[in-house]
C-alpha cells in the first residue's frame, strides 16, 4: 500500500514538473522568434554604417516626412477622436452598436483594401473626388494624402481604446463636477480627460505605432515619391533590393522609435499604478 | 426654502414624492436601498430629469416640466455630497476644494480653499491626493468642497455610510455642527433611521418611491402610520445622565424625570435606546413583579394598529413607544388617556455616549 502511494505521489510530482517545462519552452520559442529579427537588424550592420546610411538625403527626407505626417495625423486623431470617443462612452442611443462597429472596421481592413477604399472615396475619380478637387485640395500623390491614409488606418486604434478609457471613469465624478458649477464641456476637459489619461495615452501610443508603420494604404493612395509621399516604411521597401544598408538603417530607427513608444506607455501606466498604491 | 415634486418611472420604481425643506432646516429621508432616496437628490440637483416635476429653491424655479424649465446642474447652486464623496482623484485635497471657486484670482482661490481645509482640520493634508486620505478625511474634504460652492441647498447622500463604525460617531457630530451652521435648507438621505434621527430636524420615511410618513423622529417612533414605518424606525431614544450604579449596572437619570438601569457601561451624557417590542405594559398601580428593572409611568397618547401588533405612543417625561399584541391591548383596554406603567429589562437597554 505504502509503495503504491509513493508511486502515485512520484507520478504527481513528475506531472507537476512536466507542464511548467512546456510553458517555459513555449515562451522561449516565442521570445526567440519575436526578438531574433529585431536583434539581427542591429547585429547585421555596425553603428557607423547605420549613421552613414542615415546621412543620405533620401533617408533623411523619408524620416522628416514620416515625422511630419505622423504628427499631423495624430493631431487630427486626438482632436476629433477624443470627443467622439467621449460621446460613445457616455451616451446611449439607437444604433450605437452599429456606429461602434463602423468606427472599428478599419482595424480589420487589409491595408491594400484601405488604399483602394480611399481612392474610391476621395481619389480623382472617387465619389467625393470632384468636391475635394473643387476645394483645391490635392490628396493623391501629395503629402496631404499620406496624412489621410495614416489617419484612416490609425484612428480606430485610438478611438477604441479611448471609448474604453472614458467608460471606465466613475460617472459620479462627472456628476460631481456638474453640481460644483462646471459645464459639461469644462467637466470633460478638467475631469474626464485627466481621469481617463492612462487609457488615452495607451490608445494614442497604439495609433502612433500604427501610423509610423503604415505602408499599404499609403502606397496605394498616395504613392511613393521621395520627399512628398515616401515615408520611412515606403523608403525601406524602395531600397531593400538595391541599398540594403540604408533599408537596414531606416528599419533600426523605426525599431528604436517603436520601442520608445512602448516603453513610455509602460511608464505612464506604471506611474499610475504606483500612484494607486495606498500610502 | 427648497421644494421638490417629482413623478417618474425609474426601472421598476415609480417615484412620486413631494417635499419641502425650510431654510436652516435639515430633512432626512430614510428608507431601504432601492426606495428612490438618491433619485430625489438627483432630481433636486438636475442630474435626473423626472417625467413630471417641479423644483424650486427660494425664489428660483430650477425645474418645471409643465413650463419646460430645466436649469442645468452647473447653474443650480446645490452642494451635493456624494455617497462615496466623488473626490477628483487627479487633484489634491486643496485643488478639490478650490474646484468650485471661480471668477477670482488664483491666489484668492488658494487662500479660500486653504481656509476651508483649516476649518475642517485638514490644513496639513492640503497637498494629499484623495486616495491617500482616510474615509473620515475624504468625507471632510467633500463637505469642504461643497461649502466652497456657497450652496443655496445642501444635498447629502448617505454621508456617513462609507465610514467605519469608529469614525462615524465623530463624523456625525461634525456634520451636525456643519448643518447647524449653514442657512441653506439641507436634504439628507440615509438607510439608517438612527442616523436620520440624529442629523435631521424632521425625518421622512421613504419606501418604494413614496414618502410614507414625515415628522420628528419621536413622532414617527411613537405613532407610525404603517407597519413599514414602525419596523423601520426601530428603537425609542431617551436622553439622560449616566453614572455607575449597584450590581454593576449603569444608572441613568433621564431628562425630565425618572431613571432607568442598563447593563451597558456609560458615564455622563448618554442616549438610551430600547426597542418598542421590548417594552411591556402594565396597569398603572400594579405592584412590581417579574425581572424587569425599568419602570416608567406614562399616559397612552396614541394607539396605532400595525398588522397583528399595536404601537402605543406614550407620554412619559420623554416620549416612549411600546409595541404589544392586539390581544394584550384589548385585554388591558388601552385607549388614549389610559394611565399605564411601561417596563423593560436593563439588559434590553442600550447606552450610547453623546
Amino acid at each position: 500500500m505504502k509503495g503504491a502511494a509513493e508511486v502515485r505521489s512520484g507520478r504527481a510530482a513528475r506531472r507537476a514538473g512536466w507542464f511548467p517545462a512546456v510553458l517555459v519552452l513555449a515562451l522561449a520559442a516565442a521570445l526567440t522568434f519575436l526578438t531574433l529579427p529585431i536583434v539581427a537588424i542591429f547585429v547585421d550592420s555596425s553603428p557607423a554604417q547605420l549613421l552613414d546610411a542615415l546621412g543620405e538625403q533620401g533617408a533623411l527626407d523619408a524620416l522628416w516626412l514620416s515625422l511630419r505626417t505622423t504628427a499631423a495625423s495624430m493631431a487630427i486623431i486626438l482632436v476629433v477622436g477624443t470627443p467622439a470617443a467621449y460621446l460613445l462612452a457616455t451616451r446611449s442611443f439607437r444604433g450605437k452598436a452599429a456606429v461602434v462597429t463602423l468606427v472599428e472596421l478599419p482595424l480589420v481592413l487589409p491595408p491594400a483594401v484601405a488604399g483602394i477604399a480611399l481612392l474610391a472615396a476621395v481619389g480623382p475619380s472617387g465619389i467625393l473626388g470632384g468636391a475635394v478637387e473643387a476645394a483645391g485640395i490635392e490628396l493623391t500623390l501629395a503629402t496631404a494624402g499620406v496624412v489621410v491614409a495614416l489617419t484612416f488606418v490609425a484612428s480606430p486604434f485610438y478611438v477604441r481604446q479611448a471609448v474604453a478609457a472614458f467608460a471606465s471613469v466613475d460617472r459620479t465624478l462627472l456628476d460631481a463636477s456638474r453640481t460644483l458649477g462646471a459645464s459639461e464641456a469644462r467637466s470633460f476637459l478638467r475631469v474626464m480627460i485627466p481621469s481617463a489619461m492612462p487609457g488615452l495615452a495607451a490608445g494614442a501610443a497604439l495609433a502612433l505605432g500604427r501610423a509610423l508603420g503604415e505602408f499599404g494604404a499609403t502606397l496605394m493612395f498616395a504613392g511613393s515619391f521621395q520627399g512628398i509621399t515616401q515615408t520611412v516604411p515606403l523608403a525601406i521597401y524602395d531600397r531593400f533590393s538595391t541599398e540594403f544598408d540604408s533599408a537596414l538603417a531606416l528599419s533600426a530607427v523605426l525599431v528604436a522609435v517603436s520601442a520608445a513608444i512602448l516603453l513610455s506607455v509602460k511608464l505612464v501606466q506604471g506611474s499610475e499604478a504606483l500612484g494607486g498604491a495606498p500610502s | 426654502m427648497l421644494r421638490v415634486e417629482a413623478r417618474t418611472h425609474l426601472g421598476g420604481l415609480a417615484l412620486d414624492v413631494s417635499l419641502e425643506v425650510r431654510a436652516g432646516e435639515c430633512l432626512a429621508l430614510a428608507g431601504p436601498s432601492g426606495a428612490g432616496k438618491t433619485s430625489v437628490l438627483r432630481v433636486a440637483s438636475g442630474l435626473l430629469r423626472p417625467e413630471r416635476g417641479r423644483v424650486e429653491c427660494g425664489k428660483e424655479t430650477w425645474l418645471d416640466t409643465e413650463a419646460g424649465i430645466d436649469v442645468p446642474p452647473e447653474r443650480r447652486r446645490c452642494g451635493y455630497v456624494f455617497q462615496e464623496y466623488a473626490l477628483f482623484p487627479h487633484l489634491t485635497a486643496l485643488q478639490n476644494v478650490a474646484y468650485p471657486l471661480r471668477g477670482v484670482s488664483r491666489s484668492e482661490r488658494r487662500r479660500s480653499a486653504q481656509e476651508l481645509l483649516e476649518r475642517f482640520g485638514l490644513g496639513p493634508l492640503a497637498d494629499a491626493r484623495p486616495r491617500t486620505l482616510s474615509g473620515g478625511e475624504r468625507q471632510r474634504v467633500a463637505v469642504a468642497r461643497v461649502l466652497a460652492r456657497r450652496p443655496d441647498v445642501l444635498l447629502l447622500d448617505e454621508p456617513l455610510s462609507a465610514l467605519d463604525a469608529r469614525t462615524r460617531a465623530g463624523a456625525a457630530r461634525e456634520l451636525e455642527a456643519v448643518l447647524r451652521g449653514v442657512e441653506a435648507p439641507a436634504l439628507l438621505v440615509t438607510h439608517d433611521f438612527a442616523e436620520a434621527a440624529q442629523l435631521g430636524d424632521r425625518v421622512g420615511v421613504i419606501d418604494a418611491g413614496r414618502v410614507m410618513q414625515e415628522g420628528t423622529p419621536t413622532e414617527l417612533a411613537a405613532a407610525p402610520r404603517s407597519a413599514f414605518v414602525a419596523d423601520f424606525t426601530g428603537g425609542v431614544v431617551l436622553t439622560g445622565d449616566a453614572r455607575g450604579g449597584p450590581n454593576g449596572l449603569t444608572h441613568v437619570e433621564l431628562d425630565g424625570g425618572g431613571a432607568v438601569a442598563s447593563t451597558d457601561r456609560g458615564e455622563g451624557r448618554v442616549a438610551v435606546s430600547v426597542y418598542p417590542w421590548e417594552i411591556t405594559i402594565e396597569p398603572e398601580d400594579e405592584a412590581p413583579h417579574g425581572s424587569a428593572q425599568n419602570r416608567l409611568r406614562a399616559e397612552v397618547m396614541s394607539v396605532t394598529i400595525v398588522g397583528n401588533r399595536v404601537r402605543l405612543g406614550l407620554a412619559a417625561p420623554q416620549p416612549l413607544a411600546a409595541e404589544i399584541t392586539r390581544a394584550s391591548a384589548e385585554a388591558l383596554d388601552l385607549r388614549p388617556g389610559a394611565r399605564v406603567t411601561a417596563t423593560w429589562k436593563a439588559a434590553a437597554t442600550r447606552l450610547v455616549t453623546i
